[in-house]
């Protein structure tokens, strides 16, 4: 057997685990098993794809055994690869904290095959070689993560949902124009062979133009300045597994396409192009920042976090130089796992303190010392303290600012660093180290967390281990960003097979 | 016949986007319906508007020859219609809910979360 199958296995596992589990709909306990199971075969499958493209170089699967350019590809670079792998951990993550925190209303209603149906669609997005299949995945997790959002009905889920659902159609749309127009310019949808046509288009404004498209319909998606704002009003209403997965993984997917799009196709006019991303950078770096010093909910604040941190995500791309694209995908690597744990940490708080609000939280850090402890590696990380995995992060993400010479972003990221660690030490004053505020609020009485504890134990432990070995994580994503800096690699992959 | 249909998509677009901006849940539907239907009708255009020439390939030729349509476009609207439908459908469903839910058809009356 081809080992370029394997490419497949993220996408169909979960869509096949995700059809099985929508047979078992009323049998919670093998809804329970195949989630968990389903996520780990992922996991396995996402360590060995990451493995074999580390040793073999880019590995390309012609979906149908139709020859690119003319059928759908799945192409599994390493930024592909690392982000399926960062999925399946994040998956996994969240198959074992649902099963304490779910509720089975929510799984009668397909909680768990639309999980699956998600994490299908992300890592469908992740490893398609495919501009228009690419449309399609997005569809299929937006579709998944609507379902999800709304889960419960409750008048804060149906704003939300609203103003996210209105959004990310209006993103879809854009992303679908853009499609049509780079269609017309250049006839061809496999995305390698769209980066050799782009080369040989006389109107290089018209490539700019169809770029800018590309660049507002996902940053809508990745919720980038001055696109964000569907984030913060919904993000938080939902029960926690999926405010996790959700904040770990889908402003990612959007994230991912920028990286993709702007390092293969659109390298014409950088000055331009990059120019614009280098400002959207700064300023949702900024704004998110700002946004979550004036909120009292912790996921709220968590959310407006998520923002500012899409921002160095972007800086990295729109530095565009060696040292800056490694900082942007070491960056994305520590990102994701350190959001969904605090996102999990902050179900705890809720579950151990009866609430989100840091009013009427307090005196946590008497009680559980353990939560205590598991929020602080992940808080410290994301503010930046070494030696946890943002330390490094960051400082890769600025070296390279610093060797552009782009002293303003520059300044930007060091303060708004400075800022999400007052974020974070709010919410440690507030929930962990102040008194309990009387009266205290009833909290239903606590049964076994283990499963919670082990699953924010170990992202909490990955957090610290990039943070340790962050030099053979700093090789990894060396060679990530060698690859997306030499696109001739990938369309050789893609459409080497073909001649 | 293609300035014809850019003039048509462009007002659809136009309209979509205003009917977006108002705060009216219903409006906001009708602006999503339009928008993905311009989007549609785009990549129909983009492709090249030929009437009758079917995309064949003659007995012994290895090509289509002459101007006909490009076929693949066609087949994306088709992929990109049972798409807008099913996530139109679930906006239906969803701002129903959001109306028995609310009480209210006024966005303005949804700040709830912001």
């Amino acid at each position: 057997m081809d080992m370029s199958v394997l490419i497949a296995l993220p996408v169909i596992i979960p869509l096949i685990i995700g059809a099985l589990s929508l047979v078992a709909l009323n049998n919670h306990g093998v809804q329970r098993i195949l989630g968990v199971l389903g996520t780990a075969a992922v996991l396995v499958a996402a360590i060995v794809l990451l493995w074999q493209t580390w040793l073999n170089g880019i590995k390309v699967l012609e979906v149908g055994s139709w020859p690119a350019p003319f059928g759908i590809v799945l192409v599994s670079d390493l930024l592909g690869a690392i982000m399926v792998l960062l999925a399946a951990i994040t998956g996994f993550a969240t198959a074992v904290y649902s099963l304490k925190t779910v509720r089975k209303r929510f799984e009668r209603f397909g909680y768990y095959p639309l999980l699956h149906l998600l994490l299908a669609g992300v890592n469908g997005a992740f490893l398609t070689g495919d501009i228009f299949n690419l449309y399609v995945w997005f569809e299929v997790l937006l579709v998944a993560s609507f379902a999800l959002l709304i889960q419960g009905g409750e008048r804060a889920q149906m704003e939300g949902a609203i103003k996210y659902v209105t959004l990310n159609l209006l993103s879809s749309a854009l992303f679908l124009t853009a499609i049509g127009l780079l269609y017309g310019l250049v006839g061809s949808l496999n995305m390698a062979d769209i980066a050799v046509r782009l080369q040989q288009v006389e109107d290089p404004k018209m490539v700019t133009l169809v770029a800018m498209l590309f660049l507002i319909a996902f940053s809508i998606k990745a919720a980038a300045f001055p696109l964000f704002f569907w984030l913060p009003a919904s993000y938080h209403t939902p029960q926690v597994a999926v405010s996790a997965v959700f904040a770990g993984l889908l402003t990612k997917v959007g994230v991912y396409a920028l990286y993709r799009v702007f390092t293969l196709m659109f390298t014409g006019e950088v000055d331009f192009t990059h120019q614009i991303l280098l400002w959207m950078a700064v300023f949702t770096m900024l704004t998110g920042v700002l946004g979550a010093a004036s909120q009292y909910e912790v996921r709220r604040i968590l959310s407006f976090h998520i923002i500012s941190q899409i921002g160095y995500m972007m800086l990295g791309l729109a530095l565009f130089t060696p040292l800056a694209l490694i900082g942007g995908v070491f960056y994305i690597m520590h990102h994701i796992i350190v959001k969904a744990n605090l996102f999990f940490v902050a179900g705890m708080m809720y579950r151990l303190g009866g609430s989100f609000e840091l009013k009427q939280l307090g005196g946590l850090y008497k009680k559980h010392p353990g939560l205590a402890l598991l929020f602080m590696i992940p808080a410290f990380s994301l503010a930046g303290v070494p030696p946890l995995s943002g330390f490094f992060a960051k400082f890769i993400l600025i070296k390279a600012g610093v060797e552009a010479q782009a002293w303003w972003a520059v300044a930007i990221a060091l303060f708004v660093g400075l800022f999400t660690l007052f974020s974070m030490i709010k919410i440690w004053n507030e929930a962990f180290w102040k008194k309990a505020p009387e009266p205290a609020i009833e909290v239903p009485a606590p049964y076994r967390n283990t499963a919670l504890y082990w699953t924010t134990g170990l992202l909490a432990a990955m957090t610290v281990a990039i943070g340790i070995f962050a030099q053979p994580i700093y090789v990894l994503a060396e060679t990530a960003a060698q690859q997306l800096l030499e696109p001739q690699r990938y369309i050789e992959a893609v459409l080497g097979g073909a001649k | 016949m293609t300035t014809m249909m850019a003039i048509l998509i462009g007002c659809l677009y136009a309209a979509a986007i205003y009917m977006m901006l108002r705060r009216s849940m219903v409006k906001l539907l009708i602006g999503l319906i339009l928008l993905s239907n311009a989007a549609n009708l785009l990549i129909f255009t983009v492709a090249g508007l030929e009437r009758g020439v079917p995309p064949l390939i003659a007995k012994g030729a290895e090509t289509v020859v002459g101007g006909s349509a490009d076929p693949l476009a066609q087949a994306l609207i088709l992929t990109a219609i049972v798409i807008g439908f099913g996530v139109l459908a679930f906006a239906v469903v969803l701002l129903h809910r959001a109306y028995e839910v609310i009480r209210t058809d006024d966005m303005n009356e949804m700040k709830g979360t912001d």
